[in-house]
């Protein structure tokens, strides 16, 4: 079984984004801004700095109780979510 | 010394939310809150394991409750009162029978309900008859059995006229009448028009036969009536119907019948206020419809003529919040317009009224997260099976429960066995036990009613096709 | 601090430019009269609603739950938001929250909110459906009004004796006057999407548009009512600019409703002046008026007789109306710094650091 690979946005366009503790979010090149919850927000700071998937993975599951597939699914819906605001 | 565990946070779906003009307000969102557990005491989740999902639930503390306070607001105000179960509101035994312990008669509208009526140990004489279409063997049996029976049309009063004659009988009857209130759509395909004077003419007409006689009249002036003027004027305009046709006719009104169409608390789409704001008590129909007879009927009080007896058919109001639909959650999706999507494994194969209703959805336990605008799908493959259209909720995950109310009027009689079986409905009694009332549908209930002919008995008779 | 202010909560803060909600100005009314006597708080409905965004009327601001969520969420908000601030006297200056408002009116008050409201029999005898047996009982002349369900009655609607053109209103907000069966079908959908059904069509009368703005005590008097005359409006028909007027016989149409209802709190009385200088009742407000700076204008701030009112204070003597006082309503850009949107949006409220 091949690796599933997201397609996320393209990491500048991720990086450009003030994300704050409140889970507010301005886009500066947009101006469009978002709320994003906790979870939502910790996938974004780790994309931010990387787009390795198994890295992201890891990492939320160091942290949140959960298990691979749910991560796995939540994972492919964030990503085509975010397509839709970020490009 | 042990080492200290990490605690992990709890997870939830990640949402991003784009903020929207016109919808910048995280309090205009349903509370996360807002979830309820159980019903009159009794926890749903396990009635949801042990008699499948989705669920109806029935309320009869809630139901006899309602019961009593309507008796109470009219039978207060006016000196004999009578309710009829609107049979078709829902036909449920459980259902029915609760009310006729209450005292409340029958009130029918077809030979199907006539017959699960009389089934269920209502005698014909209990039976209110209604409807625009009575089969003649129905109609025969309900004048035998002396059933009240409302002609809808001048073609009834022949029939009636016939069957009664058959029965060597006279046959009191009623007539149903369609006028305008100023306040609400004439309903003029049902009954004899008022202005036109046809109301009159059946009235003669029935004066004239020597088989029929004229006891009562019986309107309906609409459905989820939220102006209390609009039952003003029609007990007024029926109670000056009354003096005018027993001035005319030489016939004595029993019984003044105003049908049914109270509100229930429920929110209809397209109106901007929430039902508590909107929707009268019972106490403020009754105030309503009371005070307008008592001031119609003043002169008639005074020549010492007795009051007709009030009639109601409250369905809607009586039975709505008496049951619970709940449903769970069998997937989710985001769309492509951003908005996110529940499939739940109940539709409007079973919630005929989410067309009309916004109904209210609660989770069966607190949910995690941001509300979010979601769409909430059923399970069939029609476009159309839509339970709401826009709800603010938190992320759903497969197997979340969610309450849909109220649900009590309607569902369980216009269900539709659409590809899929109906589910089964319990009931909390006053005990706080769990009551099946009707079980889950299997295929073999619906089998039996097909008969295949001996040459289709095989489906693959020349063997399994490529 | 030493002693506590007095602190007055306002709804109405959507002071959008084409059609301003009356929040600010009552707050401007109020800021007028008290300065930083009282504190002011800002209540709305969108994260957006301008008022919530000037400082110097708004001493803080919260988001409050829609109306459409029930009186129980409102109720729930409100009680959150009290606990913050110790409110006073909430003055509610929007129809469509105004009958949740009045039947929260005694909950309110166990929290400790004064209100100066009508209450639900007096709210319920004005609404716009009912106003031709009101103005009957207080013998005004009014136009016919009728509540629709459908759009069917334009098609007839001629030969059942109403000619085009009629006016087509919404239970809470929004009128317009259609010449034809196909503009009255559009304006029935429109006004139907956005404030629900019924949609009432009334009879067009022919005149000018004049507005009484003032305050019913509760008793069946009138006090401090002041008149108005748009002088021009904005392409969607509100108010651009508006000049003071007086006039005996308006008045009297005003104090013969607040008699018969036995009023209390702020209304907005609008009517038609016909050629022959007689008054036609068209509708009755029961808030505050999104003109009601004008009241500071000519010198009868009506926010603070009614806060005057509502503490239980003598009501302070009336100055002579000024006629010929007029307004201008105009656009006007504020720098928002980024944090307060923010904070409104994650968190519904601002409450900034005490003013020093």
């Amino acid at each position: 079984m091949t690796r599933q690979t997201l397609d996320f946005p393209n990491v500048e366009s991720l990086k450009r984004l003030a994300i704050s503790e409140s889970g507010f979010i301005f886009d500066p090149v947009t101006g469009n801004s978002f709320t994003v919850n906790h979870t939502g927000r910790a996938i974004l700071q780790l994309l931010q700095k990387t787009l390795d998937m198994e890295q992201i993975t890891k990492r939320l599951q160091a942290e949140y109780a959960v298990d691979a597939p749910v991560a796995d699914r939540e994972a492919i819906e964030f990503a085509n979510q975010l397509r839709g605001c970020f490009q | 010394m042990n080492a200290p565990v990490k605690i992990l946070k709890p997870w939830v779906k990640p949402t991003l939310s784009p903020h929207r003009v016109g919808v910048m307000n995280k309090f205009g969102a349903v509370r996360q809150h807002n979830h309820q557990a159980d019903l009159d005491g009794v926890a749903i989740e396990p009635l949801l394991e042990q008699y499948g999902s989705p669920l109806f639930i029935l309320s009869e503390k809630t139901l006899r409750d309602n019961a009593r306070r309507l008796q109470r607001a009219f039978a207060t105000r006016w000196p004999k009162v009578r309710h009829g179960w609107s049979y078709k509101t829902n036909y449920l035994n459980a259902v029915c029978s609760i009310l006729h312990q209450e005292g409340s008669w029958a009130e029918v509208v077809s030979d199907f309900e006539y017959h699960k009526a009389r089934a269920l140990g209502v005698p014909g004489s209990r039976i209110i008859f209604n409807g625009p279409w009575k089969p003649s063997a129905i109609l025969e049996q309900a004048a035998h059995e002396g059933a009240q029976i409302h002609i809808d049309h001048l073609d009834e009063i022949y029939a009636l006229e016939q069957v009664a004659k058959s029965l060597n009988k006279k046959v009191a009857v009623g007539i149903r009448l369609n006028f305008d209130t100023g306040y609400t759509e004439s309903w003029s395909r049902f009954g004899f028009n008022l202005e036109s004077g046809a109301a009159m003419d059946a009235a003669q007409r029935i004066a004239s036969s020597e088989w029929l006689k004229l006891t009562g009249l019986h309107s309906h002036i609409g459905t989820f009536v939220l102006d209390l003027r609009a039952y003003a004027a029609q007990a007024r305009i029926m109670a000056e119907f009354m003096d005018k046709v027993e001035a005319e006719t030489a016939c004595l009104i029993e019984y003044l019948d105003i049908g049914g169409g109270f509100a229930s608390r429920n929110a209809l789409q397209g109106v901007y206020l929430p039902p508590d704001q909107l929707v009268p008590s019972f106490d403020q129909y009754a105030e309503a419809i009371t005070g307008s007879l008592l001031e119609a009927t003043r002169t008639r009080s005074a020549a010492g003529k007795t009051l007709p007896t009030l009639i109601l058919e409250t369905g809607r109001a009586m039975v709505d919040d008496a049951e619970i639909l709940v449903t769970r959650v069998v997937g989710g999706k985001r769309l492509p317009d951003g908005r996110r999507a529940a499939i739940l494994d109940a539709g409007v194969n079973l919630l005929f009224t989410a067309f009309w209703y916004n109904h209210q959805v609660k989770p069966l336990r607190p949910l995690d997260g941001i509300p979010e605008e979601t769409v909430l799908y059923g399970p069939l493959c029609m476009n159309i099976d839509i339970v709401r259209n826009s709800v603010m909720l938190p992320p759903l995950n497969v197997g979340d429960a969610l309450m849909v109310r109220p649900a009590g009027a309607y569902n369980n009689t216009q269900w539709m066995q659409f590809i899929q079986y109906r589910p089964a409905v319990v009931m909390v009694t006053l005990e706080g036990k769990v009551e099946v009332v009707r079980v889950a549908e299997q295929l073999s209930a619906i089998n039996e009613y097909e008969r295949l002919p001996e040459s289709l008995r095989l489906p693959f008779p020349q063997g399994l096709p490529e | 601090m030493t002693d506590k202010l007095l602190t007055v909560a306002i709804t109405g803060m959507n002071a959008l430019p084409d059609n301003p909600g009356p929040g600010l100005a009552v707050a401007r009314c109020l800021r007028e009269a008290y300065g930083d006597g009282i504190r002011i708080v800002g209540l709305g409905y969108d994260a957006l609603d301008p008022g919530l965004y000037l400082g110097e009327y708004c001493d803080s601001v919260y988001l409050l739950s829609y109306p459409l969520n029930g009186s129980e969420l409102l109720l729930e908000r409100l009680a959150e938001i009290q606990a913050l601030e110790k409110i006073d006297l909430l003055i509610p200056c929007l129809d469509a929250e105004l009958p949740l408002m009045v039947a929260l009116a005694e909950k309110l008050a166990e929290l400790g909110i004064k209100t100066f409201m009508p209450n639900a029999d007096q709210f319920e005898r004005r609404a716009k459906s009912r106003l031709a047996e009101l103005a009957e009982a207080s013998g005004i002349a009014h136009p016919e009004l009728k509540a629709l369900a459908n759009p069917h009655f334009f098609r007839e609607c001629e030969k059942e004796g109403w000619p085009y053109p009629l006016v087509v209103k919404g239970v809470f907000y929004d009128a317009k006057i259609v010449a034809n069966p196909e503009q009255a079908a559009a304006a029935f959908h429109s006004i139907a999407s956005e404030w629900g059904l019924p949609v009432l069509v009334q009879r067009f009368v022919a005149g000018e548009e004049y507005n009484l703005a003032g305050i019913g005590d509760g008793q069946g008097v009138l006090l401090g009512e002041v008149m108005m005359k748009k002088r021009a409006v904005t392409s969607k028909g509100k108010a651009w600019a508006g000049v003071a007027t007086a006039d005996g016989q308006l008045a009297e149409v005003a104090r013969k409703l607040v008699a018969e209802l036995k009023w209390k709190g702020p209304l907005e009385v609008e009517v038609m002046r016909d050629a022959k200088g007689d008054y036609q009742l068209i509708e009755i407000n029961p808030r505050f008026p999104a003109w009601i700076y004008l009241s500071h204008g000519v010198g009868r701030n009506l926010p603070a007789l009614l806060l005057e009112l509502a503490m239980g204070r003598p009501a302070p003597a009336m100055a002579a109306p000024r006629p010929g006082t007029m307004f201008i309503r105009h656009a006007l850009e504020t720098i928002v710094p980024l944090s307060l949107f923010e904070n409104l949006m994650m968190q519904g409220q601002c409450i900034p650091e005490a003013k020093g």
